[in-house]
């Protein structure tokens, strides 16, 4: 009798359960749902060309995505280029190096990173980064590598390169905790045996703790790449906003995100708004497809360390 | 791992050796890269913290200036008047911010229960994906839907829809603390309380997740002190509004939605009010997580250390 | 569990109805529209709740296309909007709008070009070739030609524009569509265009933060922004061959330029207006209000309120606008607007 009674309380509470955290489920559902909705005139009327298509004319109503594409893409990678080998290196920091108390202090700044609202991250770009890479930084670069075309062009301060430089402060946090998690899956007889071998604290780290850990590595640049490509308000009050390709890194651009939300509130025909959901269902697309390839790669990591 | 000890040899750096190695410039080449390298990473490290410095000095520097009392009591004041401050958006944050937990939070911890302790069953994978997936999705977009879900069909902008979109923002963090709290729950726990003739919906509610409620407090303050700092969701949900909130259903003001509208603006008294909001703001959050580490921290060294 | 009490009693507290002195019982009006007029509408709001406290105004500069948007689609009472409703925009709304102009604003064009310190004068023909990006340098001879007693530099110019659509570029662009017909087959006008060059700036912060720090920018921003950043604005030729200074004068000469033929429902373009004394580039900003937002039988208090509020921002209102760099509407528009009042809600008359 007990026992039944028993099942039942279980049965009812597991119930309950799923019943709270299926809304998140029909939530993620709900999203696509909309997004498709909201975007099915541009759908049709764009088809796939859309997505390579840079034509972006709301005057006669045509609209392409490809120069919001190249910018996502262009910026995020730019940005992993910074924060991958940052955060790897943070990551060895904390967990070979550094001496348990400041590993919890630079731990924790690191972390901050995270914290900081990216409206602040924006006010922060345009009044001190801004400045910074127009007075200094890029017309060096433009004086020493002014013969690749990346470093060609006026020094706007504010571009490509700026939001590359934002978002890769933006993502280290994300890289470096995954990375730490990673390293400190490694197992201590691993090290141990390779400074029995005589390599010194270095070739330690490279040999048996890096080298173990690459497929990790990748799965959280993976996941960083996911938060960099949907960021959206640092980057569109630092990125320019110039719906076009261009070969230099200081000339502005504009991202997925950004031009949604530079566009979405003053457009006006339907088809303006339809084509941004139209980018914001390619934005939804892209992140989840990112975001799961990542889970599977740092899922299969925590299920191998753990058997 | 996958690893095993016997590709150490294979690099070139532990190569077998040959006759004709000058062994003492062999070992002063490693033993400076080795230096090199290892300062090279704390460098990165220095690298890595620095902007959170520069960010942090610069809000202060310039948002200490017009913090008194006044900003958390008064509302904005026209352009052209000196003085007033932000409280009704100090305030709205809260409402925001307060009436979005309660409706995230049950939902991410009743996930982050099921996810931890029904981890083997096929609905687990699903939710799983699910949570991860909705932690991926841009702010901008959740704006978006909460617009199209609330603003249109209930004909107005409200303080709900806002505390909706920030909710679905909040629900996947605490889900996935909440998960990793409960993992850390040895098994022998539940095993025991499940011997003593304790139904299962007792074991999870009464030992395992009253056991570890100050981790699951924890993800919970974390995610909150994250959203109070979104705006890209608020845009089209909650709006705006230059007066103290009343009622859930009208447009209400908070804090980075008033920077953002301030810091564009070309009026010196309202780019103040931006900037020491910001300050309040990062400030805020910069509390909350150190109060929650020292929780932590006390916990943990009160109790067993890990 | 310190923290949790915390946490509830925080929850507890904004759950409260806050300072219910200060919301009393008030009737709210939600606003939302151009960002234009917002430092003046927010001015307005305020002022006019000491007068009648009984409403709150809330207004929100979300954009001139934005504020449309949220009217058609009903999630605000009234919206603002720096360029009119387009036909079939005023198509699918379900009782009938009315447009009030409210003030009178310029886009004006500023530069950066050091060591010169009088303004510069610009034509139309010369204004969209360079938007066009037929003229490279600043000292090209189109420009010296108009400006001889200016020393030009030998700079490149930099066009800078709005990144955000915006019912400033709306302006810019009606206005260079009526004077270039290459630039209205080219390009066209609306609130973002297809730019044939130049770099984007969010807001008229943005374009106005482009101009101060790069040496050779010109950009169009409101004038507003102009005043406030100390920058130079160049002086534009307008229909009858006169270069004029951007200011209120100048401004609401040119609507007075327009005013016989001022249509019924006050949609108009007042670009390019004719009158010696009318600058150029200068537009109305209107509020959009439905004739009623109830059933339309039942008295409908919020339609009220907000007939009061136009009728006193038509009177007093416009006295607080020059301070803020507006230019008020002439008297005889002013009173053809208020006749328009009547127009809706009940049917009494405004005093």
């Amino acid at each position: 009798m007990r026992n039944r009674a028993a099942n039942l309380g279980d049965r009812r509470f597991q119930r309950t359960l799923m019943a709270l955290s299926g809304s998140v489920v029909s939530v993620l559902g709900l999203i696509a749902v909309y997004l498709v909705k909201l975007s099915w005139p541009a759908i049709r009327e764009f088809g796939l060309p859309f997505f390579w298509s840079t034509d972006w004319d709301p005057v006669k109503d045509h609209f392409g995505a490809g120069a919001f594409i190249f910018g996502t893409v262009t910026s995020s990678f730019l940005a992993l280029l910074i924060a991958v080998p940052l955060s790897i290196s943070v990551a060895l920091f904390l967990t070979e190096l550094a001496p348990r108390k400041i590993a919890a202090l630079v731990a924790f700044m690191v972390e901050m990173l995270a914290a900081i609202p990216s409206v602040v991250y924006g006010l922060w770009g345009i009044f001190f980064l801004a400045p910074l890479l127009r007075l200094h930084v890029q017309p060096f670069l433009s004086r020493h590598f002014g013969w690749v075309f990346l470093f060609q062009g006026p020094p706007y301060g504010i571009g490509m390169f700026a939001a590359a430089l934002i978002l890769a402060i933006m993502v280290t946090p994300t890289i470096t905790a995954i990375c730490r998690e990673v390293f400190r899956a490694v197992p201590e007889t691993q090290r141990e045996a390779a400074l029995g071998l005589g390599a010194t604290k270095w070739e330690t780290i490279q040999l048996a703790v890096v080298k173990s850990s690459w497929s990790g590595i990748f799965g959280a640049s993976i996941l960083g790449l996911g938060r960099a490509l949907g960021e959206t308000m640092a980057v569109t009050m630092l990125i320019g906003n110039r719906n076009e390709i261009s070969a230099s890194l200081f000339a502005p651009g504009q991202t997925m995100a950004s031009v949604i939300a530079n566009e979405y509130a003053e457009a006006e025909s339907s088809t303006h708004i339809a084509a941004l959901a139209y980018v914001g269902l390619a934005l939804f697309i892209v992140s989840f497809v990112t975001n799961f390839i990542a889970r599977r790669i740092v899922l299969r990591l925590q299920g191998g360390a753990s058997r | 791992m996958k690893t095993e000890l016997g590709n150490l040899g294979n690099d070139g750096l532990l190569r077998p050796l040959k006759q004709g190695d000058n062994f003492s410039r062999l070992d002063f080449r490693r033993t400076v890269k080795n230096r090199v390298m290892l300062g090279l990473l704390g460098l990165a490290s220095l690298v890595a913290i620095l902007p959170l410095l520069f960010i942090l000095y610069y809000v202060i520097h310039r948002g200490i200036a017009g913090l008194s009392i006044r900003f958390f009591t008064q509302l904005p004041k026209p352009v052209g008047e000196t003085g007033g401050g932000l409280g009704n958006a100090v305030l709205g944050t809260l409402i925001l911010v307060g009436l979005g937990s309660i409706i995230g939070v049950p939902v991410g911890v009743a996930s982050g229960v099921y996810l931890a302790e029904y981890r083997r069953s096929k609905y687990a994978n699903v939710l799983r994906s699910a949570v991860e997936l909705l932690a991926g999705v841009p702010s901008i977009i959740l704006g978006i839907f909460a617009y199209a879900l609330i603003v249109v069909p209930m004909k107005g902008f409200s303080a709900l829809a806002g505390s909706i979109a920030l909710a679905v923002i909040l629900i996947p963090t605490v889900a996935k603390t909440t998960e990793e709290v409960l993992k850390l729950v040895p098994d022998h726990i539940r095993e025991a309380g499940l011997a003593l003739g304790l139904p299962r919906w007792k074991v999870i509610l009464r030992i395992v997740v009253y056991g570890s409620r100050s981790g699951i407090l924890t993800g919970v303050m974390l995610g909150v002190a994250r959203i109070s700092g979104e705006s890209a969701p608020l845009l089209f949900t909650a709006l705006n509004s230059q007066y103290w909130p009343h009622g859930l259903l009208n447009p209400i003001s908070s804090l980075p939605v008033q920077i953002y509208t301030y810091a564009i603006s070309p009026f010196d008294e309202w780019t103040q009010l931006a900037w020491t909001g910001s300050m309040v703001l990062v400030l805020f959050v910069l509390v909350a997580n150190l109060s929650m580490r020292a929780l932590i921290y006390q916990k943990g060294s009160g109790g067993k250390t890990k | 569990m310190r923290f949790l009490c915390i946490f509830t009693a925080l929850l507890s507290i904004s759950i409260l109805p806050p300072r219910a002195t200060q919301a009393g019982d008030a009737l709210t009006l939600n606003g939302a529209g151009a960002t234009f007029p917002y430092p003046l509408y927010s001015k307005w709001f305020s002022e006019y709740r000491k007068i009648d406290p009984s409403v709150e105004i809330n207004y929100q500069s979300i954009g001139s296309g934005g504020g449309i948007r949220q009217l058609l689609e009903n999630t605000i009472d009234f919206g603002a909007s720096d360029s009119p409703m387009k036909d079939e925009q005023l198509a699918k709304a379900k009782t009938p709008l009315f447009h009030f102009p409210m003030v009178m604003g310029a886009v004006v064009l500023t530069y950066n070009l050091p060591g010169v310190h009088q303004p510069i004068k610009l034509s139309p023909e010369l204004l969209a070739d360079l938007f066009l990006g037929k003229i490279f340098y600043w000292n090209d001879p189109k420009i010296v030609a108009l400006n001889p007693e200016i020393t030009l530099p030998d700079v490149p110019v930099m066009i800078v524009h709005r990144s955000d659509g915006s019912g400033t570029t709306s302006i810019f662009t009606d206005y260079l569509a009526k004077v270039s017909p290459e630039w209205k087959s080219r390009v066209g006008s609306g609130t973002a265009v297809k730019w044939p060059l130049g770099i984007g700036g969010k807001g008229n912060e943005g374009v106005t933060g482009f101009v101060k720090n790069s040496p050779g920018a010109l950009g169009y921003i409101e004038l507003l922004y102009a005043e406030k950043n100390n920058l130079q604005v160049a002086h534009l030729k307008n229909a009858a061959g006169v270069f004029v200074k951007p200011e209120a004068k100048s401004i609401t000469a040119a609507a007075s330029g327009f005013l016989r033929e001022m249509p019924k429902d006050f949609r108009v373009s007042i670009t390019n207006a004719p009158g010696s004394g009318a600058y150029p580039i200068s537009a109305f900003t209107y509020l959009l209000v439905y004739r009623n937002l109830g059933d339309g039988k039942s008295v409908d208090a919020k339609t009220e309120k907000l007939k009061r509020f136009i009728a006193w921002a038509l009177t007093e209102g416009q006295k607080l606008a020059a301070s803020l760099y507006y230019a008020p509407l002439p008297e005889s528009l002013s009173a053809k607007v208020r006749m328009q009042l009547k127009e809706i809600g009940s049917k009494e008359l405004v005093k």
